[in-house]
């Protein structure tokens, strides 16, 4: 643990050290906005149907879930834990949803009790991780088999198809006079508030602080275990929410909805540039990984590509991006050791 | 100067959404490929795509051969798509793909007959005929649904084979999955009554249930042949039940003396038809299957049927078809799979 707080700090402070271009142009973040204007350019300009309206609504409606479970995702992982329980939870609150609406109680009622299912769902894998002290990895793996059961055990292998008219065209409804949907609205709420409370908030900057040094950020007055409690509710409240939507996008319920969304939304935190060990990573890094992934898939789907070779390509991808960001670190803590003392820094992590 | 990056990257996102929006409201008009519109005179738009259940699955490879061959025939354009996972989430994304390439028709099997309803009725708006197979949508959401085989002749091809393999006459049972699976219980009655009317020297003396489990079937099999000693043929209308029954009869002395059919996939079955256990059993072709869609999807893009009772087509080498009620076009009888055939099918 000693020697990720002491490389990491070498790097805060290496970041004020290069010019301004570089720390403009040379971060994840960026990489990955340029990659996914590059994808989309490219796309547009040599895939046949790509450039036209709907487009925008199939990979919008496509990636919402995962949009919306990658904001609380994000932070999560800034704080060193995994939540691997999403995509089961996701399925759990969708059969929740059916049940409830099939055994006659209206939808409105059946979606609160989904997402307090998320709630609960997420205060056990919260409560197990900081009451109880074991490492989220394995509690929800733990999960992830446990609500992938429950709603298994639920529906059988039926499904329920029978939701209100009403809500299920609030689902794919268009903004008027646009092809986007109306799930980004809730998306934008959420990610406003995310970056709120992540950037400017001390809460947030104690999930930054929990990263980077456990002990230290105890030290500093920031409540561990209070905060990673509340992250694992948010996950599982965000991911009943996405259940809910996916419910509705498809109007149906199935146990087995959403099953490896889990590493999907884990994936673009990743290639977004969330370090797996906590402590670094950017919202918006995350969103464009998001919508990185998804313009791949969809373009490559357009341009008859099969899923297997998307499969390959958005691996290839992520792995590639993992290591050119581990070269990249291990090049600069080359130069740091040969080069001058380090000056302190004057602030903590941006 | 933490500021001056974020107001970059920001700068970018900004640039990114635009991108995607301007995108979202360029040119309506380009995509779309041939004459398009979904009028009444039809369009020449022979881009065929075949979306089964899943990739990779050997029943879909045949499904997806015989459709290339029937595109091939008429000179059109065949695509196979599809997801690795048989879920019908993964299909909506295929489908909405199939829709913004603007093919001339989709061929589906639906992984759910209601998740991917919409997407189907979004590329039908957008004048995408949709033709289902193997497993229908709900009727609603495509234009005509190519059933494997009706239960009357399914019912009436398995009594036929048996009847033939034992001389007309004599006892035989039937080993079915489990006691309430709605398919078997209605060929079962199908069966009896045409066992019936057409062989009145034959007796079903019992129906017994092997749950779909390898094992059950087995032991019941097992039974079956211990309590009806001058039983002469057993029928078993699942393809885990005749496979366990076959597995049991070629390691017993009843080998080659009690005929068993009923239906069963090719794979499964040709270990006892080759050492003799086995001398026919069928089911429905998916070659036959994928060649007769590929053809109903040309006839709804050329306008030549609208998925309307009584609409007629033709079908290359399986002859003309009617559309009969709900826009179902049965296959026809089962095919018989025997020892001469057996090796010209993989799946």
């Amino acid at each position: 643990m000693t020697t990720t707080t002491s490389t990491t700090s070498t790097r805060v402070i290496r970041d004020y050290d290069r010019p301004l271009w570089r720390r403009v142009l040379l971060n994840r973040e960026f990489a990955i906005i340029a990659l996914l204007v590059l994808v989309v350019v490219v796309s547009a300009a040599s895939i046949r149907g790509f450039a036209q309206p709907i487009t925008v609504n199939y990979l919008l409606l496509d990636v919402a879930p995962i949009l919306l479970i990658a904001l609380p995702m994000t932070l999560v992982m800034i704080t060193g834990e995994i939540d691997l329980s999403v995509g089961s939870m996701v399925g759990l609150a969708s059969v929740v949803t059916g049940v409830l609406t099939e055994s006659g109680a209206p939808f409105e009622v059946a979606a609160l009790a989904a997402l307090a299912v998320g709630v609960g769902g997420g205060a056990f894998n919260g409560f197990l991780v900081t009451v109880v002290g074991l490492p989220s990895l394995a509690v929800t793996i733990g999960t992830l088999a446990l609500f992938r059961g429950l709603a298994v055990g639920l529906l059988g292998t039926t499904a329920v198809t029978d939701f209100p008219e009403m809500w299920t065209a609030l689902a794919k409804a268009k903004i008027a006079g646009t092809t986007i949907p109306y799930i980004v609205i809730p998306f934008l709420v959420l990610l406003a508030i995310f970056v709120v409370v992540l950037h400017f908030t001390p809460f947030g900057r104690g999930i930054y602080a929990i990263g980077l040094s456990k002990d230290a950020a105890r030290f500093s007055g920031v409540n561990v275990e209070q905060t990673k409690f509340i992250l694992f509710i948010l996950s599982g409240a965000v991911a009943a929410f996405a259940g809910i939507f996916y419910t509705l996008r498809f109007g149906s319920a199935r146990g087995d909805n959403a099953t490896g969304l889990e590493l999907q939304v884990i994936a673009a935190v990743v290639l977004g540039g969330v370090s797996v060990f906590g402590g670094r990573g950017h919202l918006h890094g995350v969103v464009a990984a998001v919508l990185l992934i998804g313009v791949l898939g969809s373009g490559l789907r357009l341009a008859g590509v099969t899923s297997d070779v998307i499969n390959i390509i958005t691996g290839g991808l992520l792995i590639f991006s993992v290591v050119a960001a581990s070269v990249l670190a291990w090049a600069q803590r080359v130069r740091a050791k040969a080069g001058p003392p380090l000056r302190v820094a004057a602030s903590p992590a941006p | 100067m933490t500021f001056a990056r974020k107001r970059v990257s920001a700068f970018a996102a900004v640039a990114v959404a635009a991108a995607l929006v301007l995108t979202g409201c360029a040119d309506t008009g380009s995509g779309s490929g041939g004459s398009g519109s979904g009028g009444d005179g039809g369009s020449d738009n022979l881009a065929i795509t075949f979306l089964p259940k899943n990739l990779g699955n050997p029943y879909f490879d045949t499904s997806s051969e015989g459709g290339k061959k029937a595109v091939e025939e008429f000179s059109g354009t065949f695509a196979e798509v599809g997801p690795a996972e048989a879920t019908p989430d993964a299909q909506v994304s295929y489908i909405n793909t199939a829709t913004q390439q603007a093919v001339g028709a989709l061929v589906v099997s639906a992984n759910d007959p209601k998740a991917i309803c919409d997407a189907l009725n979004e590329a039908r708006d957008a004048g995408v005929k949709v033709v289902t197979f193997d497993s229908d949508t709900n009727p609603e959401c495509r234009d005509v649904f190519i059933n494997q085989a009706d239960s009357e002749g399914i019912a009436k091809t398995q009594i036929d084979q048996v009847a033939e393999q034992i001389g007309g006459s004599g006892e035989i049972a039937i080993l079915s999955a489990s006691a309430n699976a709605t398919n078997q219980n209605a060929w079962i009655e199908l069966m009896k009554e045409y066992a019936a009317s057409e062989y009145p020297d034959i007796t079903i003396v019992e129906t017994v249930y092997g749950d779909d489990d390898d094992q059950t079937s087995f032991d019941k099999t097992a039974a079956l042949l211990q309590s009806h000693p001058e039983l002469k043929g057993i029928v078993s209308p699942t393809t885990v039940g005749i496979a366990a029954a076959a597995r049991y009869l070629s390691t017993s002395d009843y080998k080659g003396k009690v005929a068993l059919t009923g239906l069963g996939t090719p794979n499964q079955m040709r270990e006892y038809v080759e050492d003799g256990t086995v001398t026919s059993f069928a089911l429905w072709n998916p070659a036959d299957l994928g060649y007769l869609s590929a053809f109903a999807a040309k006839a709804l893009i050329e306008g030549d049927i609208t998925g309307a009772e009584g609409d007629t087509f033709e079908a290359g080498d399986l002859g003309e078809y009617t559309v009969g009620a709900d826009g179902v076009v049965v296959l026809g009888d089962p095919f018989v799979f025997d020892a001469d055939n057996i090796g010209d099918f993989d799946f």
